[in-house]
Protein backbone atom coordinates (compact mmCIF):
# COMPACT_ATOMS: atom_id res chain seq x y z
CA UNK A 1 0.00 0.00 0.00
CA UNK A 2 1.42 3.62 -1.35
CA UNK A 3 1.62 6.10 1.55
CA UNK A 4 -0.86 7.71 -0.39
CA UNK A 5 -3.67 5.92 0.48
CA UNK A 6 -2.68 5.56 3.70
CA UNK A 7 -3.49 8.91 4.42
CA UNK A 8 -6.60 8.70 1.91
CA UNK A 9 -7.57 6.28 4.41
CA UNK A 10 -6.56 7.70 8.01
CA UNK A 11 -7.74 10.85 6.83
CA UNK A 12 -4.36 11.83 7.57
CA UNK A 13 -1.85 14.35 7.31
CA UNK A 14 1.94 14.97 6.27
CA UNK A 15 4.52 16.08 9.14
CA UNK A 16 7.73 15.59 8.12
CA UNK A 17 9.65 18.01 6.22
CA UNK A 18 10.27 15.42 3.39
CA UNK A 19 7.89 12.36 2.77
CA UNK A 20 8.07 10.19 -0.42
CA UNK A 21 4.57 9.74 -0.46
CA UNK A 22 4.67 7.06 -3.57
CA UNK A 23 6.73 5.06 -1.17
CA UNK A 24 5.13 1.73 -0.25
CA UNK A 25 4.58 -0.33 3.12
CA UNK A 26 3.86 -3.68 3.00
CA UNK A 27 2.14 -4.11 6.62
CA UNK A 28 1.41 -2.41 9.55
CA UNK A 29 1.45 -2.62 13.67
CA UNK A 30 0.53 -0.34 16.62
CA UNK A 31 2.77 -0.05 19.95
CA UNK A 32 3.25 2.81 22.14
CA UNK A 33 6.38 0.48 23.60
CA UNK A 34 9.62 0.81 21.67
CA UNK A 35 10.62 -2.15 23.59
CA UNK A 36 7.67 -4.58 21.44
CA UNK A 37 8.62 -2.24 18.24
CA UNK A 38 12.09 -3.55 18.47
CA UNK A 39 11.05 -7.38 18.70
CA UNK A 40 8.00 -7.60 16.19
CA UNK A 41 8.98 -4.84 13.47
CA UNK A 42 9.58 -5.76 10.13
CA UNK A 43 11.28 -3.85 7.24
CA UNK A 44 8.87 -1.89 5.01
CA UNK A 45 6.24 -1.41 8.13
CA UNK A 46 4.08 1.47 8.95
CA UNK A 47 4.31 1.89 12.42
CA UNK A 48 1.82 3.62 14.40
CA UNK A 49 1.93 4.95 17.52
CA UNK A 50 0.92 7.72 20.29
CA UNK A 51 4.56 8.17 21.51
CA UNK A 52 6.40 10.91 19.62
CA UNK A 53 9.50 11.44 20.65
CA UNK A 54 12.85 10.90 18.85
CA UNK A 55 13.70 7.51 19.67
CA UNK A 56 10.16 6.35 17.81
CA UNK A 57 12.28 7.66 14.85
CA UNK A 58 15.49 5.70 16.15
CA UNK A 59 13.74 2.79 16.73
CA UNK A 60 11.97 3.14 13.31
CA UNK A 61 15.23 3.18 11.68
CA UNK A 62 17.29 0.69 13.58
CA UNK A 63 13.52 -1.58 12.58
CA UNK A 64 13.50 -0.45 9.08
CA UNK A 65 9.94 0.82 9.58
CA UNK A 66 8.82 2.59 6.60
CA UNK A 67 6.92 5.13 8.03
CA UNK A 68 5.28 6.24 10.69
CA UNK A 69 1.44 7.80 11.73
CA UNK A 70 1.28 9.22 15.08
CA UNK A 71 -2.50 8.25 16.65
CA UNK A 72 -5.00 11.06 18.27
CA UNK A 73 -3.85 13.99 16.91
CA UNK A 74 -0.46 13.85 17.96
CA UNK A 75 2.24 16.12 17.44
CA UNK A 76 5.43 14.89 17.60
CA UNK A 77 7.87 18.05 19.16
CA UNK A 78 10.54 19.35 16.43
CA UNK A 79 13.66 17.51 17.26
CA UNK A 80 11.33 14.38 16.24
CA UNK A 81 10.54 16.28 12.94
CA UNK A 82 14.16 17.03 12.56
CA UNK A 83 15.70 13.49 12.74
CA UNK A 84 12.95 11.86 10.90
CA UNK A 85 14.09 14.61 8.17
CA UNK A 86 17.94 13.60 8.55
CA UNK A 87 17.01 10.04 8.31
CA UNK A 88 14.52 9.74 5.32
CA UNK A 89 11.35 8.50 7.19
CA UNK A 90 8.11 9.78 6.30
CA UNK A 91 5.75 10.83 9.84
CA UNK A 92 1.96 11.31 9.11
CA UNK A 93 -0.37 12.37 11.99
CA UNK A 94 -4.41 10.53 12.48
CA UNK A 95 -6.63 12.57 14.68
CA UNK A 96 -8.55 9.05 15.07
CA UNK A 97 -6.89 6.54 18.23
CA UNK A 98 -4.84 3.56 17.58
CA UNK A 99 -7.68 1.44 17.52
CA UNK A 100 -9.29 3.15 14.45
CA UNK A 101 -6.27 4.06 12.71
CA UNK A 102 -4.91 0.61 12.49
CA UNK A 103 -8.81 -0.84 12.00
CA UNK A 104 -9.34 1.72 8.59
CA UNK A 105 -5.74 0.30 7.25
CA UNK A 106 -6.65 -3.49 8.05
CA UNK A 107 -9.63 -3.09 6.58
CA UNK A 108 -8.82 -1.37 3.34
CA UNK A 109 -6.24 -4.55 3.01
CA UNK A 110 -2.81 -3.19 4.68
CA UNK A 111 -1.75 -6.98 6.52
CA UNK A 112 -0.88 -7.48 10.10
CA UNK A 113 2.77 -7.98 10.76
CA UNK A 114 3.81 -11.93 11.28
CA UNK A 115 4.00 -13.87 14.35
CA UNK A 116 7.39 -13.12 15.63
CA UNK A 117 9.38 -16.17 16.84
CA UNK A 118 9.77 -14.87 20.50
CA UNK A 119 5.96 -14.30 20.64
CA UNK A 120 5.21 -17.93 19.68
CA UNK A 121 7.77 -18.99 21.96
CA UNK A 122 6.51 -17.46 24.90
CA UNK A 123 2.97 -18.11 23.83
CA UNK A 124 4.17 -22.07 23.10
CA UNK A 125 5.20 -21.75 27.05
CA UNK A 126 2.32 -20.42 28.65
CA UNK A 127 -0.21 -22.41 27.17
CA UNK A 128 0.37 -25.11 24.86
CA UNK A 129 4.06 -26.49 26.92
CA UNK A 130 1.77 -27.54 30.36
CA UNK A 131 0.86 -30.70 28.70
CA UNK B 1 9.71 9.55 -14.69
CA UNK B 2 7.95 6.28 -12.93
CA UNK B 3 10.89 4.33 -11.95
CA UNK B 4 11.77 3.66 -8.08
CA UNK B 5 14.98 4.85 -8.53
CA UNK B 6 14.02 8.43 -9.93
CA UNK B 7 11.78 8.91 -7.04
CA UNK B 8 14.27 8.11 -4.62
CA UNK B 9 16.53 10.99 -6.30
CA UNK B 10 13.04 13.68 -6.04
CA UNK B 11 12.94 12.77 -2.47
CA UNK B 12 16.50 13.73 -2.07
CA UNK B 13 16.18 16.48 -3.73
CA UNK B 14 13.52 17.91 -1.53
CA UNK B 15 15.86 16.80 1.35
CA UNK B 16 18.07 19.04 0.08
CA UNK B 17 16.67 21.97 -0.40
CA UNK B 18 16.23 21.95 3.54
CA UNK B 19 19.68 21.30 4.09
CA UNK B 20 20.96 24.00 1.73
CA UNK B 21 20.96 27.95 2.24
CA UNK B 22 19.61 30.51 -0.09
CA UNK B 23 23.59 31.46 0.55
CA UNK B 24 24.87 28.47 -1.15
CA UNK B 25 22.78 29.00 -4.15
CA UNK B 26 22.37 32.85 -4.55
CA UNK B 27 25.05 34.50 -6.80
CA UNK B 28 27.41 36.87 -4.76
CA UNK B 29 28.23 39.41 -7.56
CA UNK B 30 25.14 41.79 -7.58
CA UNK B 31 24.89 44.23 -10.39
CA UNK B 32 23.04 47.39 -9.00
CA UNK B 33 21.68 50.42 -10.42
CA UNK B 34 20.45 53.81 -9.29
CA UNK B 35 17.38 55.53 -8.92
CA UNK B 36 18.00 58.41 -10.97
CA UNK B 37 19.69 56.00 -13.69
CA UNK B 38 17.39 56.11 -17.12
CA UNK B 39 15.76 52.88 -18.27
CA UNK B 40 18.12 53.55 -21.42
CA UNK B 41 20.70 53.36 -19.03
CA UNK B 42 19.21 49.92 -17.42
CA UNK B 43 19.18 48.40 -20.87
CA UNK B 44 23.09 48.95 -20.63
CA UNK B 45 23.56 46.94 -17.40
CA UNK B 46 21.26 44.17 -18.95
CA UNK B 47 23.25 44.03 -21.98
CA UNK B 48 26.59 44.24 -20.90
CA UNK B 49 26.34 41.46 -18.01
CA UNK B 50 23.66 39.45 -19.76
CA UNK B 51 21.20 39.30 -16.41
CA UNK B 52 17.62 40.41 -16.47
CA UNK B 53 16.67 42.63 -13.48
CA UNK B 54 18.63 44.22 -10.74
CA UNK B 55 18.26 45.50 -7.45
CA UNK B 56 17.87 49.45 -7.19
CA UNK B 57 20.34 51.11 -4.80
CA UNK B 58 20.05 54.36 -3.25
CA UNK B 59 22.97 55.78 -0.28
CA UNK B 60 23.44 51.80 0.22
CA UNK B 61 19.85 50.89 0.92
CA UNK B 62 17.91 49.11 -1.34
CA UNK B 63 15.24 50.97 -2.36
CA UNK B 64 13.85 48.35 -5.07
CA UNK B 65 14.01 45.91 -8.24
CA UNK B 66 13.74 46.62 -12.16
CA UNK B 67 13.70 43.69 -14.50
CA UNK B 68 13.64 43.24 -17.62
CA UNK B 69 9.90 43.38 -17.84
CA UNK B 70 10.07 46.90 -17.04
CA UNK B 71 12.62 47.56 -19.71
CA UNK B 72 10.13 46.18 -22.20
CA UNK B 73 6.67 48.03 -21.19
CA UNK B 74 9.04 51.22 -21.30
CA UNK B 75 10.41 50.25 -24.76
CA UNK B 76 6.43 49.60 -25.86
CA UNK B 77 5.36 53.37 -24.73
CA UNK B 78 8.58 54.65 -25.98
CA UNK B 79 9.99 56.22 -22.80
CA UNK B 80 13.39 55.45 -22.76
CA UNK B 81 14.49 58.30 -20.72
CA UNK B 82 12.10 57.94 -17.75
CA UNK B 83 14.06 57.04 -14.63
CA UNK B 84 14.43 53.87 -13.26
CA UNK B 85 12.77 55.00 -9.82
CA UNK B 86 9.29 56.10 -11.75
CA UNK B 87 9.51 52.26 -12.97
CA UNK B 88 10.83 49.95 -10.62
CA UNK B 89 8.88 47.84 -7.91
CA UNK B 90 9.70 49.70 -4.45
CA UNK B 91 9.52 47.36 -1.89
CA UNK B 92 10.91 44.47 -3.38
CA UNK B 93 10.10 40.64 -1.82
CA UNK B 94 13.86 39.74 0.00
CA UNK B 95 14.82 36.20 0.58
CA UNK B 96 17.13 36.19 4.38
CA UNK B 97 20.89 34.65 3.21
CA UNK B 98 20.52 32.22 6.14
CA UNK B 99 17.01 30.90 5.12
CA UNK B 100 16.54 27.32 3.71
CA UNK B 101 16.69 27.23 0.04
CA UNK B 102 13.27 25.55 0.27
CA UNK B 103 12.03 28.92 1.54
CA UNK B 104 13.25 30.68 -2.11
CA UNK B 105 11.71 27.81 -3.87
CA UNK B 106 8.44 28.46 -2.10
CA UNK B 107 8.64 31.90 -3.01
CA UNK B 108 9.40 31.22 -6.86
CA UNK B 109 6.08 29.46 -6.87
CA UNK B 110 4.02 31.97 -4.69
CA UNK B 111 4.97 34.76 -7.09
CA UNK B 112 5.92 34.34 -10.53
CA UNK B 113 8.98 36.49 -10.27
CA UNK B 114 12.29 35.61 -11.86
CA UNK B 115 15.00 36.59 -9.20
CA UNK B 116 14.98 37.75 -5.60
CA UNK B 117 17.39 39.86 -3.80
CA UNK B 118 19.33 38.16 -0.85
CA UNK B 119 19.65 40.25 2.50
CA UNK B 120 21.63 39.26 5.75
CA UNK B 121 19.70 40.00 9.30
CA UNK B 122 21.48 43.11 8.60
CA UNK B 123 19.41 44.42 6.03
CA UNK B 124 22.45 44.85 3.89
CA UNK B 125 21.86 43.30 0.30
CA UNK B 126 24.50 40.30 -0.11
CA UNK B 127 23.13 38.54 -2.88
CA UNK B 128 20.61 37.53 -6.08
CA UNK B 129 18.93 34.18 -6.66
CA UNK B 130 17.13 32.77 -9.37
CA UNK B 131 15.53 29.65 -10.23
CA UNK B 132 18.72 28.84 -12.43
CA UNK B 133 20.96 29.20 -9.33
CA UNK B 134 18.70 27.34 -7.18
CA UNK B 135 19.08 24.51 -9.84
CA UNK B 136 23.05 24.50 -10.40
CA UNK B 137 23.51 24.68 -6.80
CA UNK B 138 21.42 21.38 -5.89
CA UNK B 139 22.79 19.86 -9.15
CA UNK B 140 26.48 20.37 -7.70
CA UNK B 141 25.47 19.36 -3.93
CA UNK B 142 23.61 16.15 -5.82
CA UNK B 143 26.59 15.12 -7.68
CA UNK B 144 29.06 16.00 -4.99
CA UNK B 145 27.08 13.89 -1.84
CA UNK B 146 26.03 10.74 -4.51
CA UNK B 147 30.06 10.78 -5.24
CA UNK B 148 31.30 10.92 -1.88
CA UNK B 149 29.04 8.39 -1.16
CA UNK B 150 29.74 6.60 -3.92
CA UNK B 151 33.27 7.14 -2.93
CA UNK B 152 32.77 5.92 0.64
CA UNK B 153 30.77 3.00 -0.66
CA UNK B 154 33.22 1.58 -2.91
CA UNK B 155 36.67 2.16 -1.09
CA UNK B 156 34.73 0.56 1.89
CA UNK B 157 33.28 -2.81 0.63
CA UNK B 158 36.57 -3.19 -0.91
CA UNK B 159 38.87 -3.24 2.26
CA UNK B 160 38.54 -7.19 2.55
CA UNK B 161 39.57 -7.20 -1.10
CA UNK B 162 42.68 -5.21 -0.88
CA UNK B 163 43.95 -6.26 2.61
CA UNK B 164 46.34 -9.11 2.41
CA UNK B 165 46.04 -11.33 5.00
CA UNK B 166 44.65 -14.92 6.42
CA UNK B 167 42.44 -13.46 8.99
CA UNK B 168 41.34 -9.86 9.26
CA UNK B 169 39.10 -7.59 11.28
CA UNK B 170 37.81 -4.51 11.01
CA UNK B 171 37.21 -3.01 14.37
CA UNK B 172 34.84 -0.17 15.09
CA UNK B 173 34.74 1.41 18.82
CA UNK B 174 31.76 4.14 19.79
CA UNK B 175 31.26 5.67 23.37
CA UNK B 176 27.56 5.78 24.82
CA UNK B 177 26.76 8.23 27.45
CA UNK B 178 24.61 7.60 30.90
CA UNK B 179 21.20 8.93 30.91
CA UNK B 180 20.83 10.74 27.79
CA UNK B 181 18.13 9.83 26.07
CA UNK B 182 18.53 12.60 23.02
CA UNK B 183 21.76 10.62 21.68
CA UNK B 184 20.70 7.41 22.40
CA UNK B 185 20.97 5.47 19.58
CA UNK B 186 23.96 7.08 17.93
CA UNK B 187 26.36 4.17 17.96
CA UNK B 188 24.21 2.06 16.45
CA UNK B 189 23.19 4.76 13.49
CA UNK B 190 26.62 4.82 12.90
CA UNK B 191 27.30 1.12 12.94
CA UNK B 192 24.28 0.75 10.98
CA UNK B 193 25.61 2.79 8.29
CA UNK B 194 28.96 1.80 8.14
CA UNK B 195 28.17 -1.88 7.89
CA UNK B 196 26.22 -0.98 4.98
CA UNK B 197 28.68 1.04 3.63
CA UNK B 198 31.01 -1.99 3.81
CA UNK B 199 28.28 -3.85 1.60
CA UNK B 200 27.14 -6.31 4.66
CA UNK B 201 23.49 -7.63 3.42
CA UNK B 202 20.37 -5.47 4.54
CA UNK B 203 18.40 -8.99 6.61
CA UNK B 204 22.31 -8.80 8.49
CA UNK B 205 22.46 -5.18 9.08
CA UNK B 206 18.89 -5.43 10.49
CA UNK B 207 19.56 -7.58 12.99
CA UNK B 208 22.82 -6.03 13.98
CA UNK B 209 21.51 -3.07 14.24
CA UNK B 210 18.61 -4.24 16.33
CA UNK B 211 20.50 -5.59 18.61
CA UNK B 212 23.41 -2.88 18.63
CA UNK B 213 20.47 -0.29 19.52
CA UNK B 214 18.98 -2.83 22.69
CA UNK B 215 22.39 -2.97 23.98
CA UNK B 216 22.82 1.07 23.65
CA UNK B 217 19.71 1.76 25.25
CA UNK B 218 20.60 -0.36 28.23
CA UNK B 219 23.83 1.41 28.70
CA UNK B 220 22.03 4.86 28.58
CA UNK B 221 19.58 3.48 30.84
CA UNK B 222 21.52 1.51 33.78
CA UNK B 223 25.18 2.26 33.28
CA UNK B 224 26.72 4.59 36.11
CA UNK B 225 29.39 5.98 34.02
CA UNK B 226 28.56 5.03 30.05
CA UNK B 227 30.18 2.31 28.58
CA UNK B 228 31.37 1.66 24.86
CA UNK B 229 30.30 -0.43 22.33
CA UNK B 230 32.63 -2.58 20.09
CA UNK B 231 32.09 -4.08 16.93
CA UNK B 232 34.47 -6.50 15.29
CA UNK B 233 33.57 -7.51 11.66
CA UNK B 234 35.37 -10.25 9.80
CA UNK B 235 34.49 -11.94 6.40
CA UNK B 236 32.39 -14.98 8.71
CA UNK B 237 30.92 -12.85 11.26
CA UNK B 238 30.16 -9.93 13.09
CA UNK B 239 30.85 -9.68 16.43
CA UNK B 240 29.23 -6.26 18.93
CA UNK B 241 30.74 -6.27 22.26
CA UNK B 242 29.05 -3.81 24.86
CA UNK B 243 30.45 -2.74 27.91
CA UNK B 244 29.71 -0.74 30.77
CA UNK B 245 31.65 0.11 34.47
CA UNK B 246 28.53 -0.79 37.01
CA UNK B 247 26.40 -1.26 38.28
CA UNK B 248 26.24 -4.66 37.07
CA UNK B 249 23.08 -7.21 36.98
CA UNK B 250 22.42 -9.48 39.67
CA UNK B 251 20.70 -12.40 38.32
CA UNK B 252 21.39 -12.84 35.16
CA UNK B 253 18.74 -15.43 34.66
CA UNK B 254 15.94 -13.71 36.09
CA UNK B 255 17.00 -10.41 33.73
CA UNK B 256 16.90 -12.41 30.25
CA UNK B 257 13.17 -13.34 31.28
CA UNK B 258 11.12 -11.87 28.56
CA UNK B 259 8.77 -8.63 31.01
CA UNK B 260 11.71 -8.50 33.85
CA UNK B 261 12.39 -5.22 33.90
CA UNK B 262 13.98 -2.73 36.37
CA UNK B 263 13.47 0.12 34.38
CA UNK B 264 12.89 3.54 36.69
CA UNK B 265 9.20 5.41 34.91
CA UNK B 266 11.42 7.79 32.80
CA UNK B 267 12.69 4.76 31.13
CA UNK B 268 9.57 3.74 30.63
CA UNK B 269 7.57 7.41 29.67
CA UNK B 270 10.37 6.82 26.57
CA UNK B 271 8.54 3.74 25.41
CA UNK B 272 11.23 1.38 26.73
CA UNK B 273 11.75 -0.65 29.95
CA UNK B 274 9.75 -3.46 29.03
CA UNK B 275 12.14 -5.95 29.78
CA UNK B 276 12.14 -7.16 26.17
CA UNK B 277 15.82 -5.62 25.47
CA UNK B 278 18.07 -8.87 26.33
CA UNK B 279 15.08 -11.66 25.15
CA UNK B 280 15.29 -10.01 21.93
CA UNK B 281 19.07 -9.70 21.57
CA UNK B 282 18.87 -13.34 22.14
CA UNK B 283 16.46 -13.67 19.14
CA UNK B 284 18.40 -11.20 16.64
CA UNK B 285 21.77 -13.04 18.03
CA UNK B 286 23.58 -16.09 16.66
CA UNK B 287 25.49 -16.26 19.94
CA UNK B 288 24.55 -14.24 22.83
CA UNK B 289 27.15 -14.10 26.20
CA UNK B 290 26.30 -11.90 29.10
CA UNK B 291 28.76 -11.78 31.92
CA UNK B 292 28.19 -9.37 34.79
CA UNK B 293 29.58 -8.73 38.28
CA UNK B 294 27.94 -6.54 40.52
CA UNK B 295 29.66 -3.13 41.86
CA UNK B 296 31.87 -4.07 38.43
CA UNK B 297 29.75 -3.69 35.06
CA UNK B 298 28.22 -6.04 32.10
CA UNK B 299 29.83 -7.19 29.92
CA UNK B 300 27.37 -8.05 26.72
CA UNK B 301 28.71 -10.29 23.55
CA UNK B 302 26.79 -10.77 20.47
CA UNK B 303 28.00 -12.52 17.37
CA UNK B 304 25.62 -12.60 14.30
CA UNK B 305 27.38 -15.32 11.51
CA UNK B 306 27.62 -14.33 7.90
CA UNK B 307 27.05 -17.39 5.60
CA UNK B 308 29.22 -17.72 2.77
CA UNK B 309 26.17 -15.96 0.58
CA UNK B 310 26.18 -13.09 2.96
CA UNK B 311 29.48 -12.32 3.07
CA UNK B 312 30.59 -8.80 1.83
CA UNK B 313 29.88 -8.10 -1.88
CA UNK B 314 32.24 -5.49 -3.31
CA UNK B 315 29.48 -2.83 -5.36
CA UNK B 316 31.39 -3.23 -8.43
Amino acid sequence: MKLNEVLQIIEGKVISTVADLEAEVTSGGGADLMSDVLVFAQEGMLLMTGLTNPQVVRTAEMAGTAAIVFVRGKIPPPETIALATQKGIPLLASQFTMFETCGRLYQAGLPALDLFELTIQQWHDAFEGRG
Amino acid sequence: MNLPSDRKEITKLQELTYELRVEDAMTRTVFTVGPDASMADFREVLRANRISGTPVMENGAMIGIVTIENLIKSLAAGELQVTVRERMHPKPITLFADEPLVHAVARFSEHRYGRFPVINRQGQLVGIVTQGDIVRSMLKHLEVSYRAEEIHRYRASHIFEDIIADEMALVLGYRVRPRDFSRAGEASSGLKRTLSRLGIPPAIIRRVAVATYEAEINIVVYSTDGGEIVAEVRRDRIKIEAMDRGPGIPDIAQAMQPGWSTAPDWVREMGFGAGMGLPNIQTCADVMKLDSTVGVGTHLTIIINLSKEDRAQPSR
